[in-house]
Parts: structure tokens; C-alpha cells; sequence
């Protein structure tokens, strides 16, 4: 077109941005790659195209790791973490400094083969990915230096395997490497295999920084590869992924010890209140549904818009839909770009020509003729039973019902297997406060979405997973305490034929809801004393003595909405209950367990009961420092109902030490009392009786932990699962998890010190750590 | 009415674009306005990323937006010398060559805004181009002078031949939410302009927050404002981005409730030929193409035209170009 004829148009033409530097690295390395591991490139094996989703051309050919590749690797990375280790925060910090230098150096040849290879907008891989990954290395820098001062209570985990997905692939591996190496671990990491290209160049910047050979390794390939890794010699899986593949990875890894991270799916609701500023909410969903052709784990893909607005949202939602220009990625002029792969854009296409529900409104811009692409879509009038309002879809399309009230629009957002990210919008900053803290999710933004920076957690609580990224937080994933830890050894239940050690019976049942039950199954065990006398029978709790200690539990959810001074006062007057009895308790101690420790355990319990009354109101959120005009918390929230198999040797001190912190920290409880001694926990329910407890936040069963165990953590309703049993049972209960994807902390065979004080971990255990961005300005 | 409206001709298509007659004054719509400030800074910020134009593209826009400029002189130093200098460049704002190179034919900036004083002599240097003369008036820049005489002010710049006048509102009405107040004023602006278009200048960098900027701009068009404009120039913050952004959204609000076009001219600050595409895509992305012509949009601006000169030679020649090269107004 001519100028005379643009001036009248105005259209915007084309503004492309060059592949030549990109597509000259590729040809350097003569279109093939291998894997890098140890420092250097091995030989291209066979393997698999990768491809430019936006013409289907082919960039490059990449290897499938083998097992040996995959075994070279681990060994690399094992070989070179004692020496990444021991080179201590501030020579690590170095390299970290360098590789963000050498992103910032070739900021340009990144975004534009991220581009290449993914398909998102330039604009997108210009502006956010790798100037967020740049700000990783920066930050994680900063981690390293301060680690030995800041930390010095944690040591590396060793070897990760870390596995990434393909929506923002420089960004994933900046997530998982910066941190991992920040904290003396190496890696293995394998990226997706749509979009491994960027890590290959990342390798090579690796090698630019003089980072030793073997502290970052680079395997490419399938699923395959990605299951060779989780099985192979590493101390610790981290995984961003689908949920489908998450569930999977967390059933290969239970009872091997390995520490695991999972960052899933999600159908994040984004909420418009009836004040919000629609116009600036309208856009935000540009950012939250469109933003990489809505391939993001946390994007807003579930609108839930106030009843009295909604018509006139939606309108001026579809007007603002009719201006997004899809097309050629590497238009600096594009919103939306191409679906990464032909596979992906087929499942969209599915699941949307699937729906016959509601009406589905695709956005009048013109798509190019070939290529993977989908128009922005949005499906109004849907209902929380319609499979679109439940199923992740990951492609640009947005679902969208309504609701009446506040507590309407928690409970629709709340209906969800997932619960990574939410967004809200109002101008009232009461409703905002008063819903942030309700809803289910580990990310929160008000009057903003997607919003990311490396001093902030990201992660998602139920089904999308566990563990944070990002911040101090996301340290904990990398680290753990130091000290070696002992074997635990099994410990049976003593026997006897002996008679009653006291003249009158009494009666120890379960303690559900508030209340003495009766155990479901009607059977008891007697429980005898060293010396074989009869102490005593303990119930025999099994599956349904479970259900209703959950559901009891579930009743009491107030106990979350408490505050910290009345969950201290509780505390304390636990302890001072316990302390009138202390001379029984002792003695019950020492009968159950023929030792003479019972005086000792009995005034651990009680100091127990006082720290953690003295936590209740301490543990603090925290303010990132992320570089925007507003602030992002990190608040910590109870995780919910926590189901515990109390440790075995201190029926007492075990039991105590987990309900403690738990309750504190506003927590519900069900435990499992020690297998061989419970009545000092039956004994025990009486002094709750008396503490003024909140019926169904402390629930207490008897039984075999092996029977209770697998049930406890298969609860959809449990929300985390502790294991302290000396029996061997680590592994039945990560495996059980896996179906809600539940957070658990097993002992995998290991003692546990209960004398020692420090809290921090159980704390840590037993809160969940929201991110709530609210930017501020008027 | 009696005034001529001769001037009103080539430049401007006014006969499509009904005039706003304004409406009563709805104070549930000014209440239910909101702008979330970091959202819009957002939106503003992000922007010149998403949008760019390139190559004959550039050029085209650059031209569009020569033709949108309120050429402005607004200084205690104008004289009739001075004003006839600025209105020769108004009507030959680009060098023929640099135009013929571009395959363009003759194009003028939108109009000449000047003072009172100068409204005669701008009116008689500009005869028979068809640009039309814009007076600021009611006391600009503070607007503090008797009301009475602001309104005289009107009558006497209308009457001199200016056939749009840049009024500006009493920002204290604003201030205090006297909304009321402010409707009556424009009102009574709107009425003592007669033929004349109006603009109405908010002084945005005066009325402290983001959501009086959307309520100041709804009462205005609800009280006929032709045009609703950002600043005078004169305050220490001038036209931003995200003041635009909540301008052209009311705008569009209106127009979606009323079917009337209100136009916008943002003013002050805008001296870069980037800036002015920005601008360009701003309008272009929240209201649409019709808004990309002068009777809805103008530039208030005394140096952007200079470095888009720059620019439109450098897309001719590939060389960088100099300022010296370019006759000046």
C-alpha cells in the first residue's frame, strides 16, 4: 500500500522482528543438538524435530536421551555438587551474577528464539520472559550471597531432576535452575520437547559464565526421558507440568526419599465485582486469558463477573476481544500468538467444539490461513457443572458465569480441584481484604493479573500442587536442614497375660468431633505394660472412624478464622491442664513404655505446648520486595486439615509436638496416637476437654497405623498428611496422596529428635504460603 | 448564529459528525466511574509495545498526525509578526519535496490555537487555507477571572472568527465534587460558543486524582463539550498516557450511551514523533479508526511537528535529518 493510501486506512502494516541471529545460532550448530551434560555437548543422537508452530517449519533436530545419557548426567551433576557446595554462597553467587549478565547480554537472540520455537508474541518474550528470568539469576545471586548468613541452619539437597513445560521455557528453567544452584545443588534438567531450544542456548551461556562442568545438565527429549530422570539417582524431583503428569511423578517418587516439588494446573477464577473498574478489568483479562495464547498455568480462564454488571461486561468484553491481532509471533504488532503445537491445538479445539452449553463468542480478528492458531474465545452462560467451568483447557478461551454475592462468587471460585492463582477486582479495599484470605489458591492479585517477579512465592495449593517458587519460600524447595538423621526402628506393642494394673477399668475411646466414640469396628486391643500387666484397651480405629474424624474436622473450619491470641490462650491452658496431671501422665509414660522418661516427656510436652502457644500470633507474613508501585505478601494461612500418624516412641511428646504447632497456626487434626502406647493420648483427650478445644479441631484415633494410614491420605478432604510411624509406612502414604495431590511430610524411616525445640519446620509444615500482589496508586 | 461559518470548510468533515448537544446531567453514571490507577498506568505502560508501525506505515501515521496538530503559540510574547510566521507553517507544514517523495498531496495541521489578541490576526493570515483559528479563553490558563467576563471572553474570540474555542473549567468545582457547578458552567460555555466547536480543557494535572479526571470528562460532554481536552500547557503535568486512557474511555462510554462522538485532544508534552504514534495507536486501539481525524482528534502541541518533519525526511532519504533543514513557523 502506498503512504497516500495507509493515510487513509491507517492500518498498521507489518513490524517484524528478524529470525536471521536465531536461526544463524541454530545453523552454528549445523540444525542438530545433542545433550549437555558435563560441560559440554555430546555427539546428536537420533531424535526429533522441533518446530515452528507459526509455519511448521523446522528449526532443529533434537536428541531423545538415552538412559546412559540420562545416568551421565545424574553422575555429572553428582560429581560436580560437592565442589558447587563447598565453593560457598559468595562463589556461587558470582556465576549466578555472570549467567544473568549473559541473559541481559542476549536478551534479543532469547526472545526471538523462544519465539521461533514456542510461538507466543515477541512482544511477550521481549517484555516478560526473559527479562523475568534475567531477574531470577539477579535475585537468586542475592540468595547465594546471603545463604551461609541468612540460612545457616540449611544445606543442599544434592542432584535435582527438574522437569519443565513448554509455555514459557527459558522462564520455567530460570525458576528452577536459579534457586537450585543458589542454595550448592546441581541440576538436571530436562525441558519440554516443543521447546527445548532455548535451554540448549542456555547451556552454551553456561559454558560463557565458566560455570564448572556438571553443575547444570541439559537432557532433551519426551516423557520418556522425563521418567528416566524421576527414577533416576537424584535427591530431589522438581516438576512444572500438568496435573495428570504431576499425580503420576508423585506415585514414582513416594518412599524413595526424594523431595519433590509439583507446580500443576489450574482454572483460576477471576472475580469482577459490581465496583471494579471494568474497563481496566476488561484489559486485565487480555492479560490473564490471552496472555501466551492462554497457556499459562495460572491464567484467569474461569470469569465469574457480578450478576448486575455482566451484560454490559460481556459486551465490552467481545468489542475489546474484536481488536487483539493474532498472527505471526514475530510481529512486534501481535497479541496472540500460535498454539505451540499441532497437538495442543487439537485438544482445544475439542474440548470447545465439545460444548454445546452456554454461548461461545469467538472474536472477529482474522486469523493467518496456516499455522497453528485459535481465536480468543468466550463461552458466557455456563454453570459450574458444565465440564468448561471445570477442565483446565489451556488455549486462549474463557469461561463465564455469574453470582449474586461476595460469598457467592469465594464459593464458585472455591469449586475447583485446583487452586493455583485468583484475581479479583473492586474498588472497595473491605471486600477485597475480606476475600483475598477466602479464597482457595496460593496466588492472589488484586486489580491486576499475572503479575510475576522472583522475590514473590509462586505455587498453588489442592490440586496444583505443592511447594513454592520464588522468594524465601521458594528456598525451602532447595534445601534442608543440617545434621545427620538416624534410622528409625519399628516398635512393637508389648504383651502380657497379666492382670489389671488397676482396680477399676477405664474406658479409653476415640475422640471425635468434641466427643468419645466408640471405635466403628467395635474390636479393641489390650494394651499391656512391660512387665506384661493389662493397662488398659485402646479402640481400634479403621476407615470410618477416619470419615467422621475428617468430617468433624471439616465442621470445625472456624477454628482457621480464629485469631492467634485465642489460639494461644488454648494452648496455654492446655499446658496448664496438663501440668495439674503431670504426675499421671508420667506415670502412664513410663508404664506403657516400662521406661522411666515419662516425668521428662511430660514437661517437653508442656514447654511443647507453650512455644507453640507462644507462635500462634508470631509467625508473620513477610512483604516482597518486587519492583512495582504496590506490594506483594506473602501471608501465611493454615493449610487446613492435617492428618498425622504420631510418632511411635513419645506418646506423649509425639502427639503433642504435632498437634501443637498444627492448632496453633489454625489447623484441624486428625492423629493417628502412637501404635504401641496410645492411652497417653486417650488420657490426653480428657485434658483437651477441659482447655476449652473447639469440638473437631483436635481429633484423636487408636489403632494400627498401617490400617489408618493409607486411608488418611487418600482423603480428598485432607488437605496434608504427616508421617511419624515407626512403621515403615513413608511410601504407602506419599502414594495415597497422590490422588489429590495432598502435601505430606513422612520421616522416610528416619528419627526424629521430638526433645529438640526448634519449631521452625513444623510451623513451616503447617501453614500455607498465599501471595497476594496488591498495586496501589491513586 | 450570526457569526460566519466560512471558516469551518475544507479541513474539517463537521457536517457528518453531529455536534454533541449534551444531556442532563447524570450523577448515578458520575458516581458508578471508576479508574484503578496502577491497572491504567499499566495499560499506558505496556502499550508502546504492543503496538508499533514501521516503514511507509510510520511515514503515513506521521502524516495523520501533522494533521491533527493544533498548532499552538500561547506566549506573552505573540505578536501578529510572530502568529502569521506560525499560520504560513500551518498551511505548508511539511516541505513540498519531502511530500511529492511521499506520494502525498497537500496536507495542513488541524488548526492554529493562539490567545485572544491574536485570533484576528491568525484569522486573516490563515484566509482562504480552510484551517481553522482555535482561541483559548475563560481566563486560561486558571480560569479565575469573573465569570461574566469569561463568558464575554467567548462571545468576543467567536466573534473575532476563532471557530473553536479551548475554554477551561474551574478545577475547584472538581475538587469539591461540585459537579453540579461544573455542568452549569460548561453549559453556559457550550451556549455562549454558539456555532463555534468547544473544547474543554480539564487541567488534569490539577484534579489530583484519576477518577475525577472520568468525572470531569463525563460532566463536560454531558454539557455539550465538543471536545474534551487534557491540559492548558501551563500546569506542571501536561497530557500522560494514563490520563488519555481514562479520557478516551469515557469518551467511548459516552458514545456507547448517547451515539455521540466526542472528540480528544490531548495537550502539553507531546513534543516526539514516537509519541505522537503512540498516541495515534492509543486512540486507534480504545475508540477506533473514526477517531483518527482531525474534527475528533488534534495534537496540542508547538514542537512535535518539528521532529516529525525529521522523521518523514529520514523515511525519504535514509538519513538522519537536521532541524535547520525544515522551514520553521
Amino acid at each position: 500500500m502506498s503512504v497516500k493510501e495507509i493515510f487513509e486506512t491507517m492500518d498498521y502494516g507489518p513490524a517484524l522482528e528478524s529470525p536471521a541471529e536465531a536461526l544463524a545460532w541454530i545453523d552454528g550448530h549445523a540444525g542438530r543438538f545433542g545433550q549437555f551434560i558435563g560441560g559440554g555437548f555430546t555427539e546428536a543422537g537420533p531424535g526429533f524435530e522441533s518446530r515452528n508452530p507459526a509455519s511448521g517449519a523446522v528449526l532443529a533436530v533434537l536428541s531423545q536421551a538415552t538412559q546412559g545419557d540420562v545416568d551421565a548426567a545424574v553422575a555429572a551433576a553428582r560429581k560436580a555438587q560437592r565442589g558447587w557446595e563447598t565453593l560457598g554462597g559468595p562463589g556461587r553467587a558470582r556465576h549466578l551474577y555472570a549467567l544473568a549478565r549473559l541473559l541481559q547480554k542476549h536478551a534479543r537472540l532469547f526472545a526471538v528464539l523462544e519465539s521461533l520455537d514456542n510461538g507466543k508474541p515477541i512482544r511477550e518474550s521481549r517484555d516478560i520472559d526473559i527479562p523475568l528470568a534475567q531477574r531470577h539469576f539477579y535475585y537468586h545471586a542475592g540468595m547465594a550471597q546471603l545463604m551461609e548468613d541468612a540460612l545457616p541452619e540449611a544445606q543442599a539437597l544434592g542432584v535435582c531432576g527438574q522437569i519443565i513445560p513448554w509455555n514459557f521455557p527459558l522462564l520455567m528453567l530460570s525458576w528452577k535452575i536459579a534457586p537450585a544452584l543458589a542454595m550448592g545443588n546441581t541440576v538436571v534438567l530436562k525441558p519440554a520437547e516443543y521447546t527445548s531450544l532455548t535451554a540448549l542456548l542456555f547451556a552454551e551461556i553456561c559454558l560463557q559464565a565458566g560455570l564448572p562442568k556438571g553443575v547444570v545438565n541439559i537432557v532433551t527429549g519426551d516423557g520418556a526421558v522425563g521418567e528416566m530422570l524421576v527414577a533416576a539417582e537424584v535427591d530431589k524431583i522438581a516438576f512444572t507440568g500438568s496435573t495428570e503428569v504431576g499425580r503420576r511423578i508423585r506415585e514414582a517418587t513416594a518412599g524413595s526419599g526424594k523431595a519433590l516439588t509439583l507446580e500443576l494446573g489450574g482454572k483460576s477464577p477471576y472475580i469482577v465485582f459490581e465496583d471494579a473498574d471494568l474497563d481496566s478489568a476488561i484489559e486485565g483479562l487480555v492479560d490473564a486469558i490471552w496472555l501466551n495464547q492462554g497457556q499459562v498455568c495460572c491464567a484467569g480462564s474461569r470469569l465469574l463477573v457480578q450478576e448486575g454488571i455482566a451484560g454490559d461486561f460481556h459486551d465490552r468484553l467481545r468489542a475489546r476481544m474484536d481488536k487483539l491481532r493474532v498472527g505471526d509471533p514475530l510481529d512486534k504488532c501481535i497479541d496472540v500468538g500460535a498454539i505451540v503445537d499441532p497437538v495442543q491445538l487439537a485438544r482445544i479445539r475439542a474440548l470447545v467444539d465439545g460444548n454445546a452449553a452456554g454461548e461461545t463468542y469467538r472474536a472477529a480478528c482474522p486469523l493467518p490461513g496456516t499455522g497453528c492458531f485459535f481465536p480468543p474465545t468466550l463461552i458466557t452462560g455456563l454453570g459450574p457443572a458444565d465440564p468448561l467451568m471445570q477442565e483446565e483447557i489451556f488455549g486462549p478461551v474463557l469461561v463465564s458465569t455469574t453470582f449474586r454475592t461476595p460469598a457467592e462468587a469465594v464459593e464458585l471460585a472455591n469449586n475447583s480441584r485446583y487452586g493455583l492463582a485468583a484475581t479479583l477486582w473492586t474498588e472497595n479495599v473491605n471486600l477485597a481484604l475480606d476475600v483475598v484470605p477466602k479464597l482457595a489458591a496460593g496466588v492472589v492479585w488484586v486489580n491486576a493479573t499475572n503479575l510475576f517477579d522472583a522475590a514473590a512465592p509462586f505455587g498453588g495449593v489442592r490440586e496444583s500442587g505443592f511447594g513454592r517458587e520464588g522468594g524465601w519460600e521458594g528456598l525451602r524447595a532447595y534445601t534442608r536442614p543440617k545434621g545427620k538423621r538416624k534410622p528409625l526402628k519399628p516398635l512393637l506393642p508389648m504383651t502380657g497375660a497379666g492382670r489389671p494394673a488397676e482396680a477399676l477399668d477405664r474406658t479409653a475411646k476415640l475422640y471425635v468431633g468434641g466427643k468419645q466414640a466408640r471405635p466403628d469396628s467395635g474390636y479393641s486391643r489390650a494394651v499391656h505394660g512391660k512387665s506384661g500387666a493389662l493397662l488398659g484397651h485402646a479402640g481400634l480405629g479403621s476407615r470410618k472412624d477416619v470419615r467422621n474424624a475428617v468430617e468433624a474436622a471439616q465442621a470445625a473450619a472456624g477454628w482457621g478464622r480464629t485469631t492467634g491470641h485465642l489460639r494461644a490462650q488454648i494452648l496455654y491452658y492446655i499446658a496448664e491442664n496438663l501440668s495439674a496431671r503431670a504426675a499421671e501422665f508420667a506415670a502412664r509414660i513410663d508404664a506403657m513404655t516400662g521406661g522411666r522418661r515419662g516425668e521428662k516427656e511430660v514437661a517437653a510436652s508442656i514447654q511443647r505446648l507453650f512455644t507453640a502457644a507462644a507462635w500462634a500470633d508470631k509467625v508473620d507474613g513477610r512483604i516482597g520486595g518486587v519492583p512495582i508501585r504496590g506490594v506483594a505478601l506473602a501471608m501465611k494461612e493454615p493449610v487446613g486439615i492435617i492428618g498425622a500418624l504420631c510418632a511411635d516412641e513419645a506418646p506423649l511428646l509425639g502427639l503433642v509436638s504435632v498437634m501443637a504447632p498444627a492448632i496453633a497456626m489454625g489447623n484441624r487434626v486428625v492423629l493417628a496416637a502412637s501404635e504401641p502406647y496410645p492411652l497417653a493420648a486417650t488420657d490426653f483427650y480428657q485434658v483437651l476437654d477441659t482447655s476449652d478445644v473447639p469440638g473437631g479441631v483436635v481429633n484423636i484415633l487408636t489403632g494400627h497405623h498401617g490400617d489408618l494410614a493409607p486411608t488418611l491420605a487418600a482423603h480428598l478432604n485432607v488437605d496434608s498428611v504427616w508421617c511419624f510411624s515407626s512403621s515403615d509406612l513413608s511410601g504407602a502414604v506419599e502414594r495415597a496422596a497422590a490422588d489429590n495431590l495432598k502435601r505430606t511430610w513422612v520421616n522416610d524411616g528416619m528419627a526424629t529428635d521430638w526433645y529438640a525445640t526448634d519449631m521452625t519446620r513444623f510451623l513451616a509444615e503447617a501453614t500455607e504460603v498465599k501471595t497476594i500482589w496488591v498495586p496501589y496508586g491513586e | 448564529m450570526e457569526v460566519e461559518t466560512r471558516h469551518r470548510s475544507a479541513q474539517l468533515p463537521l457536517a457528518i459528525e453531529p455536534r454533541n448537544p449534551g444531556m442532563a446531567l447524570d450523577l448515578d453514571w458520575l458516581h458508578a466511574a471508576r479508574a484503578n490507577t496502577p491497572a491504567i498506568e499499566r495499560r499506558a505502560a505496556s502499550l508502546p509495545g504492543r503496538r508499533t508501525v514501521k516503514k511507509e506505515y510510520q511515514a503515513a501515521w506521521l502524516l495523520r498526525a501533522i494533521t491533527c496538530i493544533d498548532l499552538t503559540t500561547l506566549s506573552g510574547d505573540d505578536t501578529p509578526g510572530r502568529v502569521r510566521r506560525l499560520c504560513a507553517k500551518a498551511a505548508q507544514p511539511v516541505r513540498p519535496d519531502i511530500l511529492q517523495a511521499l506520494g502525498m498531496g497537500r496536507i495542513t495541521v488541524g488548526a492554529v490555537c493562539v490567545y485572544h489578541e491574536m485570533v484576528a490576526p491568525a484569522e486573516a493570515a490563515l484566509a482562504g487555507t480552510g484551517i481553522p483559528v482555535a482561541a483559548v479563553s475563560t481566563g486560561f490558563p486558571a480560569g479565575l477571572s469573573p465569570f461574566a467576563l469569561r463568558l464575554a471572553e467567548i462571545g468576543e474570540s467567536v466573534a473575532a472568527g476563532a471557530a473553536e474555542i479551548d475554554i477551561v473549567i474551574s478545577r475547584r468545582h472538581v475538587l469539591t465534587g461540585d459537579w453540579q457547578a461544573l455542568y452549569d458552567e460548561m453549559r453556559a460555555f457550550r451556549a455562549a460558543c454558539g456555532p463555534a466547536h468547544v473544547k474543554a480543557i480539564l487541567a488534569t494535572g490539577e484534579l489530583g486524582t484519576l477518577r475525577n479526571v472520568a468525572r470531569a470528562s463525563l460532566v463536560c460532554m454531558m454539557a455539550g463539550a465538543d471536545f474534551i481536552k487534557t491540559s492548558t500547557g501551563k500546569e506542571s503535568v501536561n497530557a500522560t498516557l494514563p490520563v488519555s486512557l481514562v479520557m478516551v474511555r469515557a469518551i467511548r462510554a459516552y458514545h456507547a450511551r448517547t451515539g455521540y462522538r466526542v472528540g480528544y485532544k490531548p495537550a502539553g508534552g507531546i513534543s516526539k514523533a514516537k509519541d505522537a504514534l503512540v498516541y495515534l495507536s492509543l486512540i486507534k486501539e480504545e475508540l477506533g479508526d473514526r477517531w483518527l481525524r482531525p474534527d475528533l482528534f488534534r495534537f496540542g502541541a508547538s514542537s512535535l511537528l518539528g521532529d516529525i518533519e525529521r522523521q518523514l525526511e529520514h523515511h525519504v532519504t535514509g538519513a538522519y535529518s537536521a532541524a535547520w533543514r525544515h522551514p520553521m513557523g
